[in-house]
């Protein structure tokens, strides 16, 4: 053992020190697991002065290191570095307080984002943000990459829910950042700080706001004979005037893969579904509702269903939620790009991707956040064959590239990770690029914070390797 | 005092300008002069020549603006197509800008139905202190690519760059708004109320206190349901108040938005309701008037602001003064932390924009 592993074996009791072959293989990857690397340590702190501890171990080392909490990454963020520490965050997950009056909560990192709301819900409040992978991932997770959800038109990303942290930067020191106020008076740091890909340090603790539950929910599912239908009900939606919660569209490759597997009842031969939900007091959405019924009535919708009762309303999400995973039944392994398109450009994007998928010979099932422009652009693949994957990965490719030409995004909610920084030229400037790079190298001279992330530079190579163990076993999903 | 002043109208000449001189000092409409009035040497740069709106898709709820563009011309094109900023900022009328609003990041009653400037920008340009032109965020509703710049403006005081351009969300605007004044016994009958309204799902437009004891309700939404909406909160809150709509409910709103709330200095302190108690008596008679459920206060101070200093520090509260004579518009408990100074020092490492 060397004698930085040593000095870590002093500050680290047994169990909660590894670095032995099998101790670091499930760590070696996230839910990207096209990419893989080997780490020198996992260390799991228990308390926010044994996460400094570990910080100022890599700082005095010069030893790069990666918080991750579940590792439901899609992007490749909490892929180790070869040779670096992992500081893993799950045993630091305490719900510290809740204080239902204030709505607030103040959780450890390593906290399930689907348990803030689990926590709330006897007050009648809930944490707005929810990923797919709520039911696993972390919150220290979701404020590092600034995670999304079907809701952000309405209520925002995980930076909107966030009101204070405790950060460990990457020299050890300890601030803190926002309070517990909504309102700020002066630069927000703390703006900054969420989404920063665990650049920029580690929170260690977490204040998030917490709202009341809507009244009530009014959810449409609609069936129509194309794509371009749906996408104009989304337009006639919009130019309505009214604002829903979620707006949703599948593609017939989608449908087909959800109702394989959770059996929701959609209409098979649509070849593409609408989901919308309105959300609020009684009778705000029961007057929205009648116009909504209106402007689906007039956008060409073959079949529609209004859920009658919770229950309904909860397989029609779940149908939607288990898309992703589902489409894994129609091909041995897939892809799940993020880009984001404005959402006039919808049409034009999914036909050029339609077109794209015919010239890579690679099936693409569309399932996306309609009402932000989100795309989430399935790509089937098979890694056994030849060169398949990188012929995936290529397509991806296009499709971001696609996504910025029409004026969007290479991620809404996924982050820039591994899987995207090469990307990152692409939607900004060098000077763009240049001014983040300072800020980084400010707090972080070493670029030890998640090196060899969101920045362009070398990534390592792409290694098929099938899905995650947790992905095999049903815990998490891609989305 | 002397200083310098340009009037930049386009974007290479603000790059020129903090190449060219030493300390500088942005300013838009100049509705917050205790952040907008230079100090010796600095040069002033009058940022109203970077005006216009330059992309506007009401079907994308997005907007983009030069950040010297009024927001009078850009409430105005909104209101055209039905929509409008839900974070609701003030001074609309005394000539304030974008930029200054994201600078100062100031938001109105209305921010507690959606949420502030903060919830709302999505994308950003400005141009740092070695004269670099920088872009953040981008001009879709959702976006995770890259730091969050556009953030780390809202509130930045001219401290780490000079807002050239911005991107925000935008809205459909309310079809029709009625407000409740009710006014309770006691303070403490009052922020009762308040939580119980804000933890409840009623969703209100402005949830206001004006001290002493009256709270000040809006809400919003299609003309239809507004009756029985209003007929629920009544009796949610026990009492039937005093009703304002139609022409006098926009005035009551539209004279509240340039926060005259009285003699001396105009400060926005932020806090959350359960400072209040302790806070109402110390305040005296200063006018005031608590926003967002008790998250926001802006307040008229006759006093010396060294006084309001003093007391909000005792209180753990930071104050941002906006009208008024000060060289130090940031009062009460010190924010400022390493990661703030780091980055400031990354953005502007000759203090170009420093005070």
């Amino acid at each position: 053992m060397s004698p930085a592993l040593a000095e870590l074996e002093r500050l680290f009791p047994p169990g909660r020190l590894l670095h032995k072959p099998g101790e670091l293989a499930p760590y070696e990857s996230d839910a990207l697991t096209a990419f893989r690397a080997r780490p020198l340590a996992v260390v799991l702190p228990e308390t926010h002065e044994e996460v400094v501890q570990a910080v100022r171990w890599c700082a005095h080392h010069q030893i790069p290191y990666v918080a991750r909490g579940s590792g439901t990454s899609l992007s490749g963020g909490s892929l180790p570095i070869e040779g670096g520490l992992i500081i893993g965050l799950n045993r630091m997950n305490k719900l510290l307080r809740l204080e239902p009056q204030e709505r607030i909560a103040v959780v450890q990192p390593g906290f399930i984002n689907l348990q803030v709301s689990n926590a709330a819900a006897t007050y009648g409040l809930y944490y707005a943000p929810d990923p797919s992978s709520q039911p696993v991932s972390t919150i220290g997770g979701n404020l590092a990459f600034n995670s999304g959800g079907a809701h952000c038109l309405k209520y925002g990303m995980t930076s909107n829910h966030v009101l204070a942290a405790r950060v460990v930067l990457p020299d050890g020191e300890t601030v803190e950042l926002g309070s517990e106020s909504l309102e700020n008076t002066g630069p927000d740091w703390l703006g900054l700080f969420v989404g920063s890909e665990g650049l920029l340090g580690i929170a260690t603790e977490v204040t998030l706001r917490l709202l009341p539950k809507p009244e009530t929910y009014h959810t449409v599912l609609a069936a129509y004979d194309s794509l371009a239908k749906a996408g104009d009900a989304v337009a006639a939606v919009v130019a309505s005037g009214l604002l829903p919660g979620a707006m949703e569209i599948m593609d017939s490759l989608a449908i087909e893969a959800a109702e394989a597997a959770v059996k929701a009842g959609y209409p098979q031969a649509a070849r593409a579904l609408l989901i919308v939900e309105l959300e609020g007091e009684t009778p705000q959405v029961e007057a929205e509702a009648r116009y909504l019924d209106a402007v689906i009535r007039g956008s060409g919708a073959y079949e529609v269903r209004v859920a009658q009762s919770p229950e309904e309303r909860l397989k029609i999400w779940k149908g939607r939620k288990a898309a992703f995973s589902a489409v894994g039944r129609l091909s041995p392994d897939y892809i799940v790009q993020d880009g984001v398109v404005p959402r006039s450009k919808l049409g034009q994007a999914l036909a050029e991707i339609e077109q794209l998928s015919a010239r890579y010979g690679l099936r693409v099932a569309n399932v996306f956040h309609a009402g932000d422009g989100n795309l989430h652009p399935l790509i089937l693949y098979n890694g056994r064959l030849e060169g398949e994957l990188h012929r995936a990965e290529a397509l991806a490719g296009e499709i971001l590239k696609l996504c910025v030409a029409l004026g969007g995004s290479i991620t809404g909610e996924h982050g820039v990770g591994m899987e995207k920084k090469a990307y990152m030229p692409e939607m900004f400037a060098e000077a763009d690029l240049e001014a983040m790079r300072r800020i980084r190298l400010a707090l972080d001279p070493l670029e030890l914070a998640n090196r060899g992330k969101m920045f362009p530079g070398e990534a390592p190579a792409l290694h098929f390797r099938g899905a995650h163990p947790l992905e095999k076993a049903g815990v998490i999903s891609r989305e | 005092m002397s200083y310098w002043t340009l009037r930049p109208t386009r974007v290479a000449e603000v790059q020129e300008a903090v190449k060219a001189h030493r300390t500088l000092l942005p300013r838009g409409g100049g509705s917050k002069p205790a952040l907008s009035t230079p100090g010796e040497g600095q040069t002033l740069l009058d940022m109203t020549g970077l005006s216009g709106v330059l992309e506007y898709d009401p079907g994308e709820y997005v907007l983009v603006a030069q950040a010297g563009t009024r927001l009078l011309e850009i409430e105005a094109l909104l209101a055209q197509h039905g929509q409008y900023l839900p974070f609701d900022p003030p001074f609309v009328e005394q000539g304030a800008t974008l930029g200054g609003t994201v600078a100062a990041g100031l938001s109105g009653p209305m921010r507690q139905r959606y949420g502030g400037v903060r919830d709302f920008i999505l994308g950003v340009q400005f141009v740092d202190g070695e004269g670099n032109l920088v872009r953040g965020g981008g001009k879709v509703v959702k976006n995770a690519a890259g730091f969050d710049l556009p953030k780390l403006m809202v509130g930045s005081l001219g401290r780490l760059g000079i807002l050239t351009e911005l991107a925000f969300k935008v809205f459909p605007a309310p079809k029709a708004t009625a407000t409740l004044q009710v006014a309770f016994p006691s303070l403490e009958g009052a922020l009762e109320t308040l939580y119980r309204l804000a933890g409840s799902p009623i969703e209100l437009y402005a949830l206001d206190l004006q001290p002493p004891t009256t709270l000040i309700l809006r809400l919003g939404g299609l003309a239809e349901a507004l009756p029985a909406r209003l007929e629920r909160l009544q009796a949610f809150l026990g009492r039937g108040g005093e009703l304002l709509e139609g022409e006098a409910e926009t005035t009551y709103w539209r004279s509240l938005n340039d926060l005259n709330l009285g003699e001396g200095a105009l400060v926005k302190v932020a806090l959350t309701p359960r400072r209040i108690p302790a806070l109402e008596p110390a305040l005296g008679r200063a006018p005031r008037r608590y926003l967002s459920a008790g998250h926001l206060l802006y307040l008229a101070w006759n006093d010396a602001l060294d006084v309001l200093d003093r007391l909000l520090k005792a209180h753990g509260l930071s104050g941002l003064v906006l009208r008024g004579s000060t060289h130090r518009p940031r009062i009460g408990i010190d924010l400022e932390q390493a990661m703030g100074y780091k980055v400031t020092q990354a953005l502007d490492p000759q203090g170009k924009f420093a005070r």
